[in-house]
């Protein structure tokens, strides 16, 4: 008993270690959306339809950015993937985007539900500024009420500091 | 002393395992010396009897049940029975056996009856002694239809704490909460309400979206809270009575963090302009909002003083959030919170005299109190993370949640202004955001 704690104590310390950086590495990255696989079956056999959700998360370096704790500015590596999804709703400009701003758990609930708003806008400027016309652009903030990495640990919390652009099908 | 705290551990043992037991678990840390014991034996009948809520003389063992495990809560008191205490005849009720009872050390006694009435209604008589000078302290009746039959034990407890403290009651109220299911990444979180000690639950909403931060509203018939209905955060007034609910105001941005003034005629609420988040105030019938702050930071979480002419609230323009109090118009902001740390959820006592927090410091969230002015801080909780605290009606006692590393299961606790008594409230499912409610009528 007491030997599993401490190899759950070492895992813990490594993660912990892991997630100095104060951004998710790649390999950190969650797996694309379910959506991301497209359609299945055999009606669709080349991919994603043009235009989907799927074909979004396909064509863009990613879905989502980072933020660093407590902040909600969008740094160089941030603008990159942002011009990508950029790109891609200017090939399909009838399609809307939601961003969903986040927060990990180390805020108070209403306090985080502000702070996903300040990511969510921050997202939502720079693709406007991009050239996205800023009316295609709706913004919700879930707080830290949906996490995406279930641990408490700072890679964790690191990979739950986001803003996901959601396209309105 | 050693065997004191022994026998207190095996009643508490009794309670927990009997049936139907008042739905409050807790543990005995200590007993100093400045407690009341007071010995709470089952309540007597006049005539065992089936009523719709059971026989009487069943009735009576769990009214006083519920009277032990309320009086509990507070940290003056020490209640013994009534599992281990025999029943006492119906003639003792008005003539105890004072002796008996001093001969247990109990400085205090709770006596009383459970009587089935022709008209159907249900009368619970509540008497306090002091026993040491056999003189009598209370005596009340309490008439209610049998479904309402732990109100009557809660109306017999209040009355004993009002007598023996001084303060004003609180047992008898109800608490408006999250109930929460489902894995940490899509927890489905439901409105709910129960009494304040978790009896008669009730779930509002049924998860199809999130619901946050509830409050009852004064008068008991409404609750505000936030729901993600269509997917973006908005804050509607919920009707108890019909089932329907309003939204708060129309607007294409997201709203949350409501509170109701004491008086229940206007509600106030943080909205979030183009990431900007600042505290508004609408009168609960709708109308035009006013904005009561205007920075570029954070402001929200906002807390009526109980004359309604005060707001606490919390807002992040030092660069970390902390506490400030503001005219009811928004006039007058200033910092109170400076001991170091985050300082969030601040929550008015509705007695005036304290404000109850969540401070995050050292990555942990601790419950806390201070004055109105900034001083006298005291941390009450000690753990990972406690959070959003809410007073009882008399400001005697704050309950809030508490949240595991982690797996992210949330439970609702309570604690006593002293901090010396700490308690989960046991709730159906998982549980957040608790808001008590004032004394029932």
């Amino acid at each position: 008993m007491s030997k599993k704690i401490t190899t759950l104590l070492i895992a813990t310390s490594l993660l912990a270690v892991a997630g100095c950086g104060k951004k998710p590495k790649p390999q950190d990255l969650p797996p694309p959306p379910v959506g991301a696989q497209g359609p299945t079956g055999p009606a669709a056999p080349a991919g994603p339809a043009p235009g989907s959700q799927g074909d979004f998360v396909a064509n863009v370096s990613a879905d989502r950015i980072f933020f660093d704790t407590d902040k909600f500015d969008v740094d160089a590596e941030d603008q990159a993937v942002l011009a990508s999804q950029a790109a891609w709703l200017k090939r399909y400009p009838a399609v809307s985007v939601t961003i969903e701003g986040h927060a990990d758990e180390r805020g108070t609930r209403d306090y985080n539900i502000a702070l996903g708003a300040r990511r969510a806008n921050a997202a939502k400027n720079a693709l406007a500024a991009l050239g996205v016309d800023a009316a295609r652009i709706n913004t919700v903030s879930y707080g830290k009420e949906r996490p995406d990495a279930l641990g408490s640990t700072e890679a964790d919390w690191a990979r739950n500091r986001r803003a996901v652009t959601v396209t309105v099908q | 002393m050693r065997i004191r705290i022994t026998k207190l551990l095996l009643l508490a043992g009794f309670a927990s395992a009997a049936p139907l037991a008042a739905q409050i678990t807790g543990t005995v840390t200590d007993e100093s010396s400045d407690r009341f014991i007071i010995a709470v034996p089952p309540m007597a009948t006049p005539a065992d009897v089936a009523t719709p809520a059971g026989q009487t003389a069943e009735l009576g063992r769990k009214v006083s049940e519920i009277i032990a495990s309320n009086l509990n809560a507070i940290d003056d008191f020490t209640p013994k029975g009534p599992a281990g205490l025999r029943t006492p005849a119906i003639a003792e009720v008005t003539a105890p056996a004072f002796a008996e009872w001093a001969g247990m050390n109990a400085e205090k006694l709770v006596q009383g009856f459970v009587r089935n009435n022709d008209d159907g209604t249900l009368t619970v008589g509540c008497y306090l002694y002091d026993v040491g000078l056999q003189s009598e302290m209370i005596r009340q009746g309490f008439s209610v239809q049998p479904r309402d039959w732990r109100r009557a034990a809660h109306k017999c407890a209040d009355a004993i704490y009002s007598r023996l403290s001084g303060e004003n009651p609180f047992f008898d109220s109800r608490i408006a909460y999250i109930a929460e299911t489902g894995p940490k990444g899509n927890r489905v979180k439901r409105l709910a309400i129960m009494d304040s000690d978790g009896a008669n639950h009730r779930f509002i909403t049924n998860g199809q979206a999130i619901a946050l931060t509830p409050r009852f509203s004064p008068d008991y018939k409404s609750i505000v809270y936030v729901s993600y209905i269509e997917r973006r955060a908005r804050i509607y007034v919920y009707d108890i009575a019909s089932g329907r609910q309003r939204l708060v105001t129309e607007s294409p941005n997201q709203t949350f963090s409501p509170r109701w003034s004491p008086n229940g005629q206007t509600i106030l609420y943080s909205m979030s302009v183009g990431g900007n988040t600042d505290i508004y105030s609408i009168s609960a019938q709708g109308g035009t909002p006013t904005r009561l702050t205007n920075s570029p930071a954070i402001e929200t979480g906002g807390s009526f003083s109980p004359d309604g002419k005060k707001i606490a609230f919390e807002s992040d323009r030092s660069g970390k959030q902390q506490i400030y109090v503001m005219n009811a118009d928004g006039s007058d902001q200033q910092r109170i919170s400076f001991g170091g740390g985050t300082y969030a959820t601040p929550e008015w006592s509705p007695r005036g005299n304290l404000i109850a927090f969540t401070k995050i410091t050292g990555g942990a969230f601790r419950i806390g109190v201070m004055s109105p002015s900034g001083g006298s801080e005291k941390l009450l909780t000690d753990s990972w993370q406690d959070e959003a605290p809410t007073w009882s009606p008399n400001g005697r006692v704050i309950q809030f949640f508490r949240t595991e590393r982690g797996n992210g299961k949330t439970s609702v606790m309570q604690v006593d202004v002293t901090g010396a008594k700490e308690r989960r409230i046991e709730t159906p499912v998982d549980g957040s955001d608790p808001a008590w409610g004032p004394i029932l009528p």
